[in-house]
């Protein structure tokens, strides 16, 4: 076997080993550390109101993000597209996730939506902009990943194809974000009108050269099987719900309907649980990889080629990226010098108060001290001039029985002297 | 037993002769023979976005293919970039009771990005019939029977999103009612469970009176005690949550019409699934009648008195003929 060399003159050909030398061991140590730190993941949902997105978001991660007492679109009262992000941190097994979710309320709910994704291809690239600003920084240690590294697209079930704002919006967001298309609402269609619909959801995404999310071709052959079938069944049709039904003393997710129950979790029915697997189970770290390796560089290579096209700095940021690192330093310096400079305050304030108490305390204790002293004191007459009292009384009782004593003294020298005075008269 | 007759043959009385009885009741039977021989025509408009199932109901409410899509050849997909109206006409009949039926429909409402005055064109063409109907009107040489091609109904289908009424649905229903006889239903309700269908309905009923939107049957044209009873239990049910089907299933032995799915089969006319029922009721079986009288009697009156006034009013333009038509007719 003749050794291979690449490029790079490195032998590439695999050696085999003599013995256990063990960094086989290696995945096992990037897992400890992995879940030592946790996981991040930013999920973005964009769809029309009353599509069930936030009852999928609930039945995906099964926790409450949306509670019942979260205004529903019933109440919203604004009529632009707003952005709002969620976190949640869930634990399972050990392992923490903290999901951060993003929602778009008002998303194609008004009569006039042109331009309604220009708030979030805003907030994407804002995302962006803060990954790239804080990755050029000198001092790296804390890098927080708010990209959004998923879009759950929601379209209406019409039977019908695109609509027009459908294939506006995935035009211009399919290059910066994962895009997985979604039929909400599944349980409107029956399962004919159900694959006719994906089909022309299909052929439209072709046809208009969408760019939908894309699953990464392995060798395994399980996993290009498992990959196939998911393939088959895009865009995935999806019910959500959250109440427990029981179905012929089964306890089921699902939707209870006076013809039937549909089972959130049956394949049949609809396919949640292929989402659900693809999204947290299989394929979340892939997303996240894509999102860093494709859509972020594409933005990146974009913006710095922006820059250094003009020389001057024609984007309306800041332009972190202009300054040579000695300014970047000195910048930075600052910043680190005011935030010592607050912190000392803050713990000089801090400490100030704990002063203030622990003096309040002594004094306290002091207080309750001498109360304590006081009634000890008073106890302590109490007890004596009862003390008193009771000599006295033992006093008195002294001196009567010893009047008593006298008295019967009295009377037995009495007694005895009539007796005697008796004796000597009967002697007569 | 002596017979009166009438006009349509014998009248058995009782035993004696009954010199009281005129015979005035025997116009409902010359109006009856006469409405049979004339037959009815009806014109609905279906308004709702693409995908609710607006051709697949009125193929159910008529037990027949209807609609655009069952008519035209061509299997059109794709979403119009405007709004179009197209009108298909039928000729229908059952127990000799013959119906010109004609069905309006709006592909392209609301599936615009920028659905900015999408009614106006549907405004336009239900003002454009009261305008043709009115030329004919004032004709001075008049056709005995003046083509109505008037909108009596207005079908407005709002979706199943389970939480409230659009801005677009709002804007629609609050200038269209003032024209026509609006009839809002929940379309694709087999979405929605009964819970959420209450809640939706309770919603919608709450927004339809905070914005002034009065659909049909209006309370304002109430005509009796009577009318009050029956119109009342139909406002406390609208909007109707209907599903639509041109498809039979067995159930039960029977063959009924209804969606089959992988959980159960919805049949369309089980009250207990849906209400298409008291749809199909209110339109056909009970109100068609009340609703074409409130369009001539009321709409059409209200647009005829509009433009007679404008007419009036518009002194300067030498429009000679017309005008002294309006004046000889108003005298």
């Amino acid at each position: 076997m003749e050794p291979t060399e690449t490029d790079g003159g490195i032998m590439e050909q695999p050696k085999n080993l003599e013995g256990y030398v063990g960094f086989a061991n290696l995945p096992n140590q990037i897992y400890r550390k992995s879940v030592k730190r946790g996981f991040e993941f930013t999920l973005m949902v964009v769809g029309e109101s009353g599509l069930g997105k936030s009852t999928l978001i609930n039945s995906l991660f099964l926790t409450d993000l949306y509670s019942p007492e979260y205004p529903g679109p019933s109440h919203r009262v604004e009529k632009t597209v707003t952005v709002e992000q969620s976190k949640v941190l869930v634990k399972e097994g050990g392992v923490q996730l903290l999901l951060t979710i993003v929602d778009t309320p008002g998303f194609g709910d008004t009569i006039d939506n042109s331009n309604c994704w220009q708030p979030i291809i805003d907030y994407i690239d804002n995302k962006f902009e803060g990954y790239l600003n804080a990755e050029s920084r000198v001092n790296r240690r804390l890098m927080p990943d708010s990209r959004v590294q998923c879009c759950l697209y929601f379209i209406t079930p019409s039977g019908h194809g695109l609509k027009p704002l459908d294939v506006e919006f995935m035009k211009r967001l399919h290059e910066k974000v994962n895009i997985i298309p979604l039929i909400a609402k599944a349980d409107t269609m029956t399962p004919e009108e159900c694959q006719l619909f994906k089909k022309q959801i299909m052929r439209g995404i072709q046809e208009h050269k969408i760019r939908i999310y894309q699953f990464p071709e392995t060798d395994d052959e399980e996993e290009m099987k498992m990959v196939k079938r998911i393939k088959d069944r895009l865009p995935l049709a999806v019910i959500g719900s959250n109440t427990i039904i029981e179905v012929n003393g089964k306890r089921v997710r699902g939707r209870q309907y006076p013809w039937g129950v549909a089972d959130v979790e049956n394949g049949e029915h609809c396919d949640f649980t292929i989402l659900r697997n693809m999204l947290i189970r299989t394929h979340m770290q892939d997303l996240k990889d894509v999102t860093n390796n494709v859509h972020y560089e594409n933005y990146r290579s974009r913006k710095l080629a922006a820059v250094t096209y003009n020389g001057v700095d024609n984007n309306k940021s800041k332009g972190q990226l202009t300054k040579s690192p000695l300014a970047q330093m000195e910048e930075e310096r600052r910043d680190h010098v005011s935030k010592m400079k607050k912190m000392e305050q803050e713990m000089e304030q801090v400490f100030e108060m704990k002063v203030k108490e622990k003096l309040q305390k002594l004094r306290d204790s002091e207080a309750e001290l001498q109360r304590r002293q006081e009634q000890m004191k008073k106890n302590l007459e109490a007890q004596h001039r009862e003390l008193e009292d009771r000599r006295r009384q033992h006093e008195e009782e002294k001196e009567r029985w010893e009047a008593q004593q006298r008295i019967l003294d009295q009377q037995k020298l009495d007694n005895s002297r009539t007796l005697e005075k008796n004796k000597k008269k009967k002697i007569f | 037993t002596a017979t009166v007759g009438g006009p349509y043959g014998e009248k058995a009385s009782g035993p004696g002769v009954d010199f009281s009885y005129v015979g005035i009741d025997a116009i409902l039977e010359q109006m009856r023979r006469k409405a049979m021989k004339q037959g009815f025509e009806l014109n609905i408009m279906v308004v709702g976005q693409s995908g609710l199932g607006k051709s697949t109901l009125m193929n159910t409410l008529f037990k027949s293919k209807v609609s655009r899509k069952s008519v035209q050849a061509t299997a059109q997909e794709k979403i119009p970039k405007t709004i179009e109206i197209k009108s298909i006409s039928h000729d229908i009949e059952e127990k000799g009771v013959r119906m010109k039926l004609t069905v309006i429909d709006t592909p392209g409402f609301g599936d615009q990005i920028n659905n900015e005055n999408c009614w106006r064109p549907i405004m336009k063409f239900i003002n454009d019939q009261y305008e043709a109907y009115l030329q004919e009107e004032i004709n001075i040489n008049r056709k005995k029977r003046i083509p109505d091609s008037r909108v009596h109904c207005c079908i407005y289908f709002i979706p199943p999103t389970g939480h409230c009424l659009r801005p677009l649905d709002v804007e629609f229903m609050r200038r269209l009612s003032k024209v026509v006889n609006i009839v809002p239903v929940i379309a694709k309700a087999d979405t929605l469970t009964l819970e959420e269908r209450d809640f939706f309905k309770k919603k919608i009923r709450e927004e339809l009176r905070a914005n002034g939107i009065d659909v049909y049957p209006q309370k304002e044209f109430d005509e009796d005690a009577e009318d009050r009873m029956i119109n009342e239990k139909i406002r406390e049910m609208i909007p109707f949550a209907v599903v639509g089907s041109d498809q039979e299933y067995q159930v039960n032995g029977r063959r009924l019409l209804g969606r089959k799915t992988k959980w159960g089969t919805i049949e369309v006319e089980n009250i207990a699934h849906c209400e298409f029922a008291y749809l199909r009721d209110l339109l056909i079986r009970t109100h068609m009648q009340n609703i074409k009288d409130i369009t001539s009697s009321i709409h059409y009156e209200m647009y005829r008195v509009r433009r007679l006034n404008e007419n009036n009013t518009v002194v300067a333009h030498a429009n000679g003929m017309p005008e002294h038509h309006l004046a000889a007719h108003e005298m």
